[in-house]
């Protein structure tokens, strides 16, 4: 444990000189600011309460964001130290490759919690501010802090094991970005598009939901919108998914960062120094 | 022994690059790896530290096997080139590698200090010098008390009284029962600091003894240099039948065996004789009689 934490104080240094810190804090807090803003005309018709309204909004944000700085403090974490030539030293102390590995997942999982933090509070303040009633939203926002986590936890998990399989940075940052983009951004649009071609069929009733679930992006936001009284403002292909179950969604964005870590951990065990 | 190794060999893609290597160091012995490039030195270092795996032989590091729990927590290590995050500044790097091994990381300055760096130990790495990074290397393998040094051209980046203070330091280290491996390039400077020389030649270990052996076994001409009392030059070089190389300087060459009595007949000339140098083979004349025995 105290290996653990050795190693997840050195990153959390190094991670603040380079001012990772700063860009992930700054990026939650700005876009959190402008979602705030966007979301301050009346919602009446709604009848929801500010806060749940913004957190529909945040977790549309969330989804790119959470993995898109995750992936961005980790696609270095082996691929560096490789470049730099420092992984053969560390290796030779009497600390495992999963104790390295957790200190760096301690580190980043504790600067995406505190970017989270800020750009979340900044949400909640602006909309107790304009709404009275917006308490009643706390519990969703809080289901979105620690599943944004999970999110967070999952992406990290990914961009170590790119890490450990590039083992050259800029190999990993090419591929981080591209896995982003397809997870993200593309997987959604194939989605959409099969069931449009599909038209009601096998794919939409039988493999679409399963599809769903398997990446954890999707399962974040159905898991945080279905939860939420709000999600017709901010449907998109969660709509078309309300018959899963709840439940499925919260066990993929549980499994998936510990998924994801040991595959880091496979990758990187086949790193040699 | 603190380092055990018998009949290591190593393939990569099918190409032999230690082949039946076998030696040991002893606590407080101080070994010297020599080789050229490609040797297979660091490769040998990266199969005692447990970064990779020999494909035959053994290899046992403080009597465990390499890379175990015993045999990392006794073992320390100074990489060539010794890198490091250049964000962290010298101290906290060192703190991080106490913690690492579970010891006081307020031990830090005091380490630096030991190594000369204690007025750069605010700083970030990446402004040091090479000869700085290498000191704080140093100063990590001084962490705790290793029982093994293994140290990959350690004085690589070093001025020569950087090194002088190193190899003082290295000193006390075996005196203490340290077992010391360590690569050079440097034939010279480790002659008088180390108590055996092993030469790694192509993967092929051709020697593995203290340097007076090696100079026995290599049965390297001596080389005799004879300052002759002014005038008399010619006539030493003709009674010794050496040549003359000025006008007061004779030079002769003898083999290792009849060293004593070439001194005989030099002393036998009396007055005619100022002074008299007895040059060994260097290690650079021992080193490469070996590399070359093996390569033909």
């Amino acid at each position: 444990m105290t290996r653990i934490l050795a190693s997840g104080r050195a990153e959390f240094l190094i991670a603040l000189r380079n001012r990772w810190v700063t860009i992930a804090v700054v990026m939650m807090a700005l876009f959190s600011m402008v979602l705030s803003a966007a979301g301050s005309a009346p919602t009446g018709a709604l009848g929801a309460d500010k806060l749940s309204v913004t957190v529909a909004s945040l977790t549309s944000l969330a989804v790119y964001l959470v993995p898109l700085v995750a992936l961005l403090m980790s696609f270095d974490a082996v691929a560096g130290e490789v470049e730099r030539g420092t992984l053969p030293l560390v290796l030779t102390y009497p600390v495992s490759r999963a104790e390295l590995l957790l200190g760096k997942f301690t580190a980043h999982l504790a600067i995406l919690a505190l970017a989270v933090a800020v750009g979340y509070g900044i949400a909640v303040i602006a909309a107790m501010v304009m709404d009275p009633r917006a308490a009643l939203g706390i519990p969703a926002l809080v289901r979105l802090f620690w599943t944004s986590l999970l999110l967070g936890a999952t992406f990290l998990g990914i961009g170590y094991a790119i890490s450990a399989f590039a083992r050259r940075p800029g190999a990993a940052a090419g591929l981080v970005i591209g896995l982003w983009l397809v997870l993200i951004v593309l997987y959604d649009l194939g989605l959409l598009a099969a069931i449009v071609a599909d038209d009601g069929g096998v794919f939409t009733t039988q493999v679409f939901p399963w599809l769903l679930l398997g990446n954890p992006a999707d399962a974040f936001r159905l898991y945080n919108l279905a939860a939420s009284e709000a999600t017709a403002a901010a449907a998109g292909i969660a709509g078309a998914a309300n018959s899963i179950p709840q439940i499925h969604a919260l066990a993929s964005i549980m499994l998936w960062p510990i998924a994801a870590f040991g595959l880091a951990l496979m990758a990187f065990r086949k790193v040699t120094p | 022994m603190c380092l055990t190794l018998s009949q290591v060999t190593k393939l990569y893609d099918g190409r032999t690059v230690l082949d039946d290597v076998g030696f040991d160091v002893a606590p407080g012995e101080r070994v010297a790896l020599l080789g050229h490039n490609g040797a297979g030195k660091s490769t040998l270092m990266k199969i005692i530290l447990g970064l990779i795996t020999a494909d035959q032989g053994t290899v046992s590091v403080l009597g465990d096997a390499p890379g175990s729990h015993t045999a990392r927590a006794g073992t320390a290590y100074l990489p060539e080139n010794a890198a490091f995050h250049p964000a962290l500044t010298g101290e906290e790097q060192i703190r991080y590698y106490l913690r690492l091994r579970s010891q006081d990381p307020d031990l830090a300055p005091a380490l630096l200090a030991r190594v000369g760096l204690a007025d750069a130990a605010k700083r970030r790495i990446g402004t040091y010098s090479k000869g700085m990074r290498q000191r704080v290397g140093l100063a990590q393998a001084l962490i705790g008390k290793p029982r093994l040094m293994v140290l990959d051209e350690p004085t690589s980046g070093l001025d020569p009284v950087s090194r002088r203070e190193f190899y003082e330091i290295l000193d006390e280290l075996a005196l203490e029962g340290v077992a010391i491996l360590l690569s050079s390039h440097a034939l010279t400077e480790v002659e008088a600091r180390t108590d055996r020389i092993v030469i790694l030649s192509g993967g092929v270990m051709v020697a593995n003894d203290t340097l007076g052996n090696l100079r026995r076994r290599a049965a390297l001409p001596i080389r005799l240099q004879v300052s002759a009392h002014p005038g008399s030059a010619d006539q030493v070089a003709d009674k010794l039948s050496g040549g003359r190389r000025n006008g007061v300087m004779v030079d002769l060459t003898c083999g290792y065996d009849d060293k004593l009595a070439r001194l005989g007949d030099i002393a036998a000339l009396g007055a005619m004789i100022d002074d008299v140098e007895i040059i060994p083979p260097s290690l650079e004349d021992i080193y490469s009689h070996f590399s070359k025995g093996a390569a033909s």
